[in-house]
């Protein structure tokens, strides 16, 4: 379940996460400071008040969850969907982070030389910048990744924590913990949830310094 | 034939320019900072002139007052920079088919063979730019802008961060692209030596003013630009 709530929160995150970077990473613009601060929002804010803003925006009765429903019969709240919407939320902000480290690593001078030999803007992003680019990309969908398979304020507030539709790693060990004789199975999905995140630590940090090496060998 | 006229306003820095340079090469010469690589990268679209016009053979690339801007890419005007800008994940053979991929099918006026042979670099199609020495990278940042087809080339300051006996090797290569593949080229540089070998036509900045247009060889007889022209070997 929660493999499936992270998957789809990843894969959703990764296109509006890579618009939002190379937005960020090169292009100046009024207010974009304010952009800056409400995207990267979800990392500090209590992920309970994320959860409840969700609750009333994507709500049934909520303005964004009552168009979505009665328009393509969607409905997220307490639905695995709505979890994945959580924590596509909660894990945005590091994968924003680290795809747009990895643009603003990316040599602007390189993209000019494309376009001076005829490659528009697209094809020297697809060409050029996309794959320099390529291991702080990665390094963001791992994080992004392992933040939402962990995700469990926003989510419980959201979709609550129905067992097989919208309980996580995180939500189903809160659960064993609160009944009497459930910590051996807490203790197994802690466990799993560590070595998931630690795993996801050391990709990150492997894809990082290989970005690192591919830029660096070009400036020498 | 290229045509320039611009201006171009800065903080601290104004940039006025208006010059006409025909076939064979036009040394683009001065002190470092006097404008010469941004006059390159207005002419090349990576930069906006404040007001002015730019036109290549009578195709208008910009023209602030009739609001003409053509991009970049559709510029059609090579230019090799300094270091090369390679791209650093292809192979020297993929960073040469870049250019011809998006060069228009019959604009093509150069041919890949001639063009690496020339430039004496088919032993390096399968290397990968990290792994080039400076000369070598150069040689093909040079073939790549050519096979681009482009109606002008731009070179700014190409032997600058190469040690002297490279740039003896570079320097042919230059006069050889000129007479073989008869691209007007625009060549920036603060070596008054490159100038008299290769230039057909000067054209002398400083502080972003002209001050100074002719044939290179004439250059002697105005001595007063030349002393602060020396050979500078940093970025300018």
């Amino acid at each position: 379940m929660s493999l499936r709530i992270a998957c789809l929160a990843t894969a959703f995150c990764l296109p509006v996460a890579m618009a939002f970077a190379y937005l960020l990473a090169r292009y100046q613009f009024p207010g974009k400071a304010l952009v800056d601060a409400v995207l990267h929002l979800p990392l500090v804010l209590p992920p309970v008040v994320t959860g409840y803003v969700l609750l009333l925006a994507f709500g049934k009765r909520g303005p964004i969850g009552s168009f979505l429903f009665d328009t393509f019969g969607i409905n997220l709240s307490f639905r695995w969907t709505g979890a994945a919407l959580a924590c596509a939320v909660m894990g945005f902000p590091l994968m924003l982070r680290a795809i747009r480290l990895s643009f603003e690593s990316v040599d602007q001078r390189l993209e000019a030389a494309a376009g001076t030999l005829g490659a528009n803007g697209v094809w020297a992003f697809f060409l050029v910048t996309l794959p320099l680019a390529l291991p702080g990309v990665l390094a963001g969908v791992v994080l992004c990744f392992a933040k939402a398979l962990g995700e469990f304020g926003a989510t419980i507030t959201f979709v609550s924590n129905i067992p097989g539709e919208t309980r996580t790693i995180s939500a189903a060990i809160y659960s064993y913990t609160q009944v009497p004789g459930g910590d051996e199975a807490a203790i197994r999905l802690m466990l799993v949830s560590t070595a998931i995140a630690l795993a996801a630590m050391v990709v990150s940090e492997a894809l990082n310094r290989r970005m690192q090496r591919r830029v660096a060998v070009f400036e020498s | 034939m290229i045509d320039v006229d611009v201006h171009l306003q800065r903080k601290t820095f104004c940039l006025n320019a208006s010059f006409t340079a025909g076939a064979g090469i036009t040394a683009l010469f001065g002190p470092s900072g006097s404008g010469k690589s941004t006059l390159l990268a207005l002419i090349a679209g990576l930069v906006r002139p404040t007001r002015g016009r730019i036109a290549v053979d009578g195709r208008t690339l910009v023209d602030t007052e009739r609001k003409v801007w053509v991009p970049k890419h559709k510029r059609r005007i090579g230019i090799v920079f300094q270091d090369a800008q390679l791209f650093p994940h292809m192979t020297v053979g993929q960073n040469l088919n870049f250019g011809r991929w998006f060069a228009p099918g019959g604009k093509r006026i150069v041919s890949q063979s001639s063009v690496v042979d020339v430039l004496g670099i088919s032993h390096l199609t399968d290397r990968r730019p990290p792994s080039l020495s400076g000369g070598e990278r150069q040689r093909v940042a040079l073939a790549r802008a050519l096979l681009s087809g482009p109606e002008i080339l731009l070179l700014d300051e190409p032997l600058a961060s190469l040690d002297a006996g490279r740039r003896e090797e570079i320097l042919p290569l230059i006069e050889r692209m000129r007479d073989e593949f008869r691209i007007p080229m625009l060549y920036v540089t603060h070596d008054a030596s490159e100038v008299n070998k290769l230039a057909s036509q000067a054209v002398v900045l400083e502080n972003g003013q002209i001050v100074w247009k002719g044939r290179p060889g004439s250059l002697h007889s105005r001595p007063e630009l030349l002393p602060d022209a020396k050979p500078l070997f940093h970025k300018s």
